[in-house]
């Protein structure tokens, strides 16, 4: 090693003495802004250990003088919001959803909550844009087993549907075919009465011999005229919408299996104001009824 | 640090010596930052700029005065527009995200305004550039403007140039250490003076100057004055030409936008060479005007030669004229040997020809018809600027929906704006083909056109399905128009109607 300086004829620059066939490593000096912010992070490190969590302990690890948590963090940031959703939430639960949808401001309000909290509990089923799937009714349409009306969507909301609720929405289409409640013959002339009751082409021999058939099994439910029942949650089987699909296997299939959706009750899982922003989001989507 | 500094007070014993002409003394001053004597991984060599008095410093004197006046005083400046806005002329409203230039009100999804405005800068800055080079740099950049005061401060404090270097080179004396201190303190007053306006322009100016000093203040308000506080002290008082030199992409940019028809402060080295020291009654002929005094260097708050040539360094602050000028009068010749100047002109002059100044150049013919046409079109656009606006997004998810009848429907959230500072009532109207119901959410009973109450200054949002049977559709997709009118104003907003086209 070369102890004494040694200058650089060319360049002017110290070289470290280190040598390579002839030729000589320069020793340039590192630019004086990069090491002053060198030396600044060097600072600011050390205050970084002596404010927050830092080294590993045997049994721990160091806390730092401001005991900063990122986990409390997050816990106290989810508090701060649910007291910041209260705040807003009591103007929604001080007015009626009618009130609701007619304020401009609580309207808007609300639909962006009820958005939110639709994507987060209810797209699963009912899809992102609530545009329903084959068993999942579509939101956005003008058929509705429950009640489409502002009140009427909140009660579906808070209470479900078959579900745990003591006040649920209830109602159950006996499996004719399965249970044999039916023979399946009748089971097919069934089918053709449906078809011809929404408009479609039907045997007329096959309507004619179940119609006494339809008076005693289904227009309990279905009403004489197949236009459904509300209180039963009845489908309207004359229209043109079919929640489990309107060809004539899937009719079959339904009057021998007799299936019936699930929707969870959502007033013990949201609150009040969650559920009030939900059922305006929903009658907003088409208006309900 | 030690040794520049007794470089320097040593050249300064030596300015009393010797004499560039008579009654001239020849400055030792080095051009410090000039890039053939500049050397690099060494500390900065204080530049200790020299007063001059003169037609420039005056006129830098009272831009300083206009522009500082503008920045420091323009918030405080009430504009009433009436009870729903706030009444300060200058306010970037980033809470209630509005922006108030005087009788100009600018929403977020107006930014395209800003954007013309950053363009009209640039291209008066490419103009102003290519005629009369760096101007920007040299009178009315921030930077320039703040170390200019600072300074101006420094001197006043601290003496002039050579008690400066004097001071700096003394041992520390109680009257030293009271000088260095009330410098840096009356820095930091104008700094954080300087910080303080600047957090004035995002909230009301009155409201908030009495909750800084309350301490009530927003968090931000502290923060922001502590980093133009800070900025504005390292930055005038401390980094001061290096940011020029060595941070500022402009000078770069520059190079590109002037050529050889540019004015720019110029030695004129067909008249001032060959330079040299001149003796009482020696005669001018045979030599150049250049008595080599190094006043041009003392005066040069960049720390560098003029005489060496046009160079990246040199900001056009004329500061030299002025000093050259008034040495020039002591030895009797006429003023100009450092003037604004074209290098073409240098050129002229030494072929013996007449110089003259190009100002109409290809560039600065683009360059102008640039920043008209730009400025035609704001100009447009402001001046057609509507108080209400109209915005429609089709539901996408489900793109349409089918009814229990076969009829389909499509929904629509409508936003009606009202830029006006009181409500209004507008009308909302939907042209769409024959068999097409409308219905708004929430205004049930409403009938077309619907009228539709907005708040001021904001905007609200309807849900507005349009429904059609399907023996009315006539294709998948039907064009469907709304428009919202209101106080003499209309705005209109095309969009369709998607369906199946009526099949089964």
């Amino acid at each position: 090693m070369v102890t004494r300086k040694e200058i650089d004829a060319s360049s002017g620059t110290e070289t470290t003495g280190h040598e390579w066939d002839g030729i000589k490593e320069l020793n340039t000096p590192l630019p004086r802004w990069w090491l002053w912010v060198f030396y600044a992070t060097i600072i600011w490190a050390i205050g970084y250990w002596i404010l927050y969590p830092a080294w590993p302990t045997l049994t721990g690890y160091t806390h730092g003088i401001l005991n900063q948590s990122q986990r409390d963090d997050v816990a106290n940031a989810v508090l701060a919001m649910k007291s910041q959703r209260e705040e807003q939430g009591r103007l929604l639960a001080n007015a009626t959803l009618a009130q609701i949808e007619a304020d401009p401001n609580l309207f808007q309000f609300a639909r962006e909550a009820g958005k939110s909290a639709f994507g987060d509990n209810c797209a699963t089923c009912h899809g992102s844009g609530a545009q329903g799937f084959k068993g999942y009714p579509n939101l956005n349409d003008d058929v509705w087993l429950w009640g489409g009306k502002l009140e009427d969507i909140k009660q579906t909301i808070t209470v479900g549907v078959r579900s745990a609720h003591p006040d649920t929405r209830l109602s159950q289409m006996p499996a004719f075919g399965r249970d044999k409640l039916l023979e399946p013959a009748q089971v097919n002339d069934l089918v053709e009465y449906v078809v011809g009751l929404s408009g479609g082409k039907a045997d007329a021999l096959a309507v004619q011999r179940v119609t006494t058939l339809y008076a005693e099994q289904c227009a309990a439910c279905h009403g004489p005229d197949g236009k459904g029942l509300r209180q039963f949650g009845a489908p309207n089987l004359t229209d043109k919408e079919w929640l489990y699909g309107g060809t004539r296997e899937q009719i079959k299939a339904q009057i021998v299996n007799g299936r019936g959706g699930v929707m969870p009750t959502w007033g013990s899982r949201l609150d009040p104001m969650t559920v009030d922003a939900l059922a305006v989001y929903v009658h907003s989507l088409g208006g309900g009824e | 640090m030690v040794a520049p500094i007794a470089a320097t007070v040593n050249a300064v014993a030596a300015e009393t010596d010797a004499l560039a002409a008579d009654g001239v003394h020849k400055v030792d001053a080095r051009a410090t930052n000039s890039a053939t004597t500049r050397r690099d991984y060494v500390a900065r060599v204080p530049i200790y700029p020299k007063l001059v008095h003169g037609r420039f410093r005056l006129l830098k004197w009272l831009g300083m005065a206009v522009m500082l006046g503008i920045y420091y005083g323009l918030p405080w400046l009430r504009w009433d527009r009436g009870p729903n806005a706030p009444d300060q002329a200058v306010l970037v409203d980033l809470v209630r995200q509005r922006f108030y230039f005087f009788w100009i009100e600018i929403w977020p999804q107006e930014i395209y305004y800003i954007t013309g405005l950053l363009i009209m800068a640039s291209l008066g800055l490419f103009l102003v550039t290519a005629l009369f080079g760096r101007v920007w740099c040299g009178y009315a950049c921030p930077q320039t403007v703040w170390t200019d005061l600072y300074i101006m401060v420094e001197r006043l404090i601290e003496g002039d140039r050579n008690e400066r270097i004097r001071l700096d080179k003394s041992p520390w004396t109680l009257d030293k250490f009271g000088r260095k201190s009330a410098k840096h303190v009356s820095w930091l007053v104008i700094a954080a003076l300087t910080g303080g306006a600047w957090i004035f322009y995002f909230h009301d100016a009155p409201a908030l100057a009495a909750n800084l000093f309350k301490g009530t203040a927003d968090g931000t308000a502290y923060l922001f004055l502590g980093i133009l506080t800070f900025t504005t002290y390292w930055l005038a008082g401390h980094m001061r030409e290096q940011v020029c030199t060595y941070m500022c992409p402009w000078p770069r940019i520059q190079a590109a936008l002037i050529d050889r028809e540019t004015l720019m402060v110029t030695y004129r080295s067909d008249r001032g060479e060959p330079r040299g020291p001149h003796k009482k009654g020696q005669p001018w002929e045979g030599r150049g005007h250049c008595i080599d005094c190094n006043q041009c260097v003392a005066a040069c708050p960049m720390g560098i030669d003029i005489r060496d040539g046009e160079q990246l360094e040199c900001i056009n602050c004329a500061l030299c004229v002025d000093a050259c000028n008034a040495v020039m009068k002591k030895v009797a010749l006429p003023a100009g040997l450092i003037a604004y100047d074209t290098p073409q002109n240098i050129e002229r002059r030494s072929k013996g020809g007449k110089a003259h100044f190009t100002f109409l150049r290809p560039r600065v013919v683009l360059y102008a018809a640039a920043l008209a046409a730009v400025a035609a079109v704001m100009l447009l656009a402001l001046s057609t600027r509507a108080t209400i606006d109209l915005n429609v997004l089709r539901d996408r998810n489900p793109t349409y929906v089918k009814l229990s009848d076969g009829a389909v429907r499509n929904a629509y959230t409508v936003k009606v704006m009202n830029r006006a500072p009181t409500a209004r009532t507008f009308h909302l109207g939907i042209e769409a083909p024959a068999g097409f119901t409308t219905k708004i959410i929430g205004l049930d009973d409403a009938k077309l056109p619907a009228e539709i109450k907005v708040d001021p200054d904001r905007l609200r949002t309807l849900r507005v399905l349009l429904t059609v049977s399907s023996a009315n559709l006539a294709a998948s997709s039907v064009s469907v128009t709304f428009r919202v009118s209101g106080g003499g104003e209309t705005r209109s907003n095309a969009t369709v109607f998607l369906s199946d086209g009526g099949a089964q």
